[in-house]
């Protein structure tokens, strides 16, 4: 899960981490109200997406008069921004940030990750922030400071000091950079965080050391036990269809294609979606129906798949362990009356022969299948309209 | 022989009184797997399937003589589960539960090391379908008729990919030693080569097929060391070849994967280490006829 800058900053700043004083705006007049409440004269107006890339996509805007605050939020609000992160869709734009805009004198990044290599927290900084941080550590690898941090013990403050002088910092600065390394890292640790990236981090002309950006990301499996964080979810930078599967425990995701998938099982859903484009189609979408999945929940599958216009035939592939074929085969039944285009089964695995039964015994044109490669070649002809047996 | 258990080894399961939990012990003693009771704090002295239930992993390991458990404990508790299990000196833990927080498992792995090699617990999972040694016993959650006895190991992220691969294999007569899920989570208990090293070990497996997916930096690890090491053929495929590229978030991420994420970048190092590479996960059975002519050579 992903949050937006100013809640990234608001959770940062309860863990000792400076930043600008800055308020949400959702209209231009707003905008211009939290500017005023916040004095000076100069503003960064900041589009809030769960993306980075903004500042080249205009996503970032300073202004120096409220007519210019005004101007800029109201080009940005309702407008779509389409960043090297963002994917060619873009996302819309429903809330802004403003800040007070602060001068520095350099820029630096700043950031942690859960590293699957080391299974450790790692901590990367660089001198050079702002910029595709990524190229620069892929061309100049020994320009990146690391540290890894061991669970038992945590970030210690020796590695942050080892850091901030790495980024020759002065001693005023040090010691306000070793407070935000370190609360940094005990927002990561505390919230169950599986990113969080400051970039730039900045340092003042009076010796500040300044978060100007935050990212956040989280760990779903963990939002059980972080309530604070999970009421930070915006729902309108989420997919519906991905946000309505998740309420019924399924996982799905939109694709271009015009077979509809139905499966159990990531790896197996990916590789079925391998074994259609193999045999010549496009997957529609990836869904995983997971485990003990009851026969509602397979005919919630069904609504779900039809909801995309595109879908010209469905395929059902189940191996089934913790899952039961009969179960799957029920609600397949379910949602095959009055169904607008060709079905394709195949069930394997706990309860097979039950499950083949009570789809052979159901009256309907069910197509059904025995292998992988079967059930992906009869999907595919399906969706041409070709007649399939 | 086979790798990890077989039908000597003592069982208990961790979470026993619990629906899923029972419903797959009854599967799992029915297949001839030696369960010899189980651990829910608070039912300590009962009988659940006709067998001891103890308030920790100690009572029961010190009464039974257990070796493995198989965990079927809720998210929340899983990774305190782990810890007891290790620390009461179970040889091997598989744990089928989804859903744990990465964190935990950072903890836990961490908490791992804590004892010698020597005498570490192996963690299979979580998020798997388990491990079975096929005709022998089983610690999971799998389907057991779509697994005939051979010399072919399996080595899988994904558990019904795994099941998938076993049943391609039985419809052209090939069988299984043993077949370990190692789990989807991007922290897991064990990995592809951890499993790999104790199949080259195994006098009865003659190939072993690796089965994984996008994300994550084992099967690169995996390839590597099979190129280095191993005499036995190896089968590799990874899914996800159309997944499209995530959303991304900042640049963290992308800092820290040097080597390739995609499955067709994983492909293409298993080539190059020297696997046989499955065309398509439909072609899982026929690659693996293939190896094994190869290793009869």
């Amino acid at each position: 899960m992903d949050i937006h800058e100013y809640q990234a900053k608001e959770l940062l700043s309860g863990f000792g981490v400076n930043v600008p004083p800055g308020g949400v705006a959702y209209s231009p007049e707003q905008a211009v109200y939290v500017a005023t409440e916040l004095g000076g004269w100069h503003w960064a107006i900041k589009a809030q997406i769960h993306a980075g890339g903004r500042g080249k996509a205009g996503g970032v805007k300073l202004c120096r008069t409220y007519q210019e605050v005004a101007a800029a939020a109201k080009g940005m609000l309702g407008s779509v921004l389409v960043t090297a992160q963002t994917g060619p869709a873009g996302k819309a734009v429903h809330r802004l940030y403003v800040e007070k805009a602060e001068p520095y004198v350099r820029a630096l990044y700043l950031g942690f990750v859960l590293d699957r290599k080391i299974e450790r927290i790692r901590v990367i900084a660089s001198a050079e922030g702002g910029v595709e941080i990524e190229e620069l550590a892929a061309r100049l690898p020994e320009t990146i400071l690391q540290q890894q941090v061991d669970p038992a013990v945590g970030l210690q403050a020796f590695q942050a000091r080892e850091l901030a002088f790495g980024l020759g910092l002065n001693i005023k600065q040090v010691s306000q950079a070793v407070t935000t390394i370190m609360g940094c890292y005990r927002a990561f640790r505390d919230l169950d965080a599986t990113m969080v990236e400051i970039n730039p981090l900045v340092v003042t002309k009076d010796d500040r050391v300044l978060a100007l950006d935050a990212k956040m990301s989280f760990d779903d499996n963990a939002m059980f036990r972080r309530p604070r964080v999970t009421e930070m979810r915006d729902a309108a930078e989420e997919d519906p269809r991905e946000t309505q599967a998740a309420e019924l425990g399924l996982n799905y995701v939109g694709l271009t294609g015009d077979i509809g998938c139905i499966i159990n099982g990531a790896g197996l859903a990916m590789a079925t979606m391998d074994v259609i484009k193999h045999a010549g189609g496009e997957p529609a979408n990836f869904l995983d129906i997971g485990g003990g999945a009851s026969p509602e929940r397979v005919a919630a599958a069904f609504n779900l798949v039809l909801s995309d216009k595109n879908v010209k035939s469905i395929l059902v592939n189940i191996f089934a362990g913790i899952n039961r074929c009969d179960w799957v085969a029920q609600g397949v039944v379910q949602a095959a009356h009055g169904l607008r285009v060709p079905l394709v089964v195949r069930l394997a695995g706990t309860n097979e022969e039950e499950g083949r039964r009570i789809i052979a015994g159901c009256g309907l044109p069910i197509i059904s299948a025995d292998t992988l490669a079967e059930a992906a070649a009869k999907a595919v002809a399906a969706s041409r309209g070709e007649s399939v047996r | 022989m086979s790798i990890l258990i077989d039908e000597t080894t003592r069982v208990i399961v961790q979470g026993f009184t619990g629906d899923k939990a029972t419903f797959h012990a009854k599967e799992m003693i029915g297949y001839g797997t030696s369960v010899v009771g189980g651990v829910t704090p608070g039912k300590g002295g009962q009988r659940h399937l006709d067998r001891p239930v103890f308030n920790t992993v100690k009572e029961a390991v010190n009464a039974t003589g257990a070796e493995a458990s198989l965990a079927f404990v809720p998210p929340p508790f899983a990774a305190d589960a782990l810890m007891e299990a290790a620390d009461a000196g179970l040889r091997l833990v598989c744990i089928i539960t989804d859903g744990i927080p990465a964190q935990d498992m950072m903890r836990v792995k961490r908490y791992l090391r804590r004892y010698s090699k020597a005498e570490r617990t192996t963690v299979v999972g979580p998020n798997c379908a388990g491990i079975i040694s096929a005709g022998r016993a089983m610690l999971g959650i799998m389907p057991g008729h779509i697994y005939i006895r051979g010399n072919v190991g399996i080595v899988s992220r994904s558990g019904t990919l795994g099941y998938e691969a076993a049943s391609q294999m039985k419809a052209l007569g090939i069988g299984v030693t043993t077949s370990v899920g190692i789990g989807g989570d991007p922290i897991n208990g064990s990995s592809f080569l951890d499993h790999l090293m104790l199949f080259e070990q195994d006098p009865e497996t003659h190939a072993v097929v690796i089965i994984g997916e996008i994300g994550g930096p084992q099967e690169a690890e995996a390839a590597k060391w099979v190129q280095e090491n191993m005499t036995k053929p190896v089968v590799g495929y990874v899914a996800g070849l159309t997944a499209p590229k995530g959303r991304r978030m900042g640049h963290a991420g992308a800092i820290i994967s040097a080597e390739g994420d995609s499955a067709a970048e994983k492909s293409e190092l298993m080539k190059a280490y020297g696997l046989l590479v499955a065309p398509s996960a439909a072609e899982l059975g026929a690659t693996t006829a293939l190896a094994l002519r190869k290793a009869q050579r």
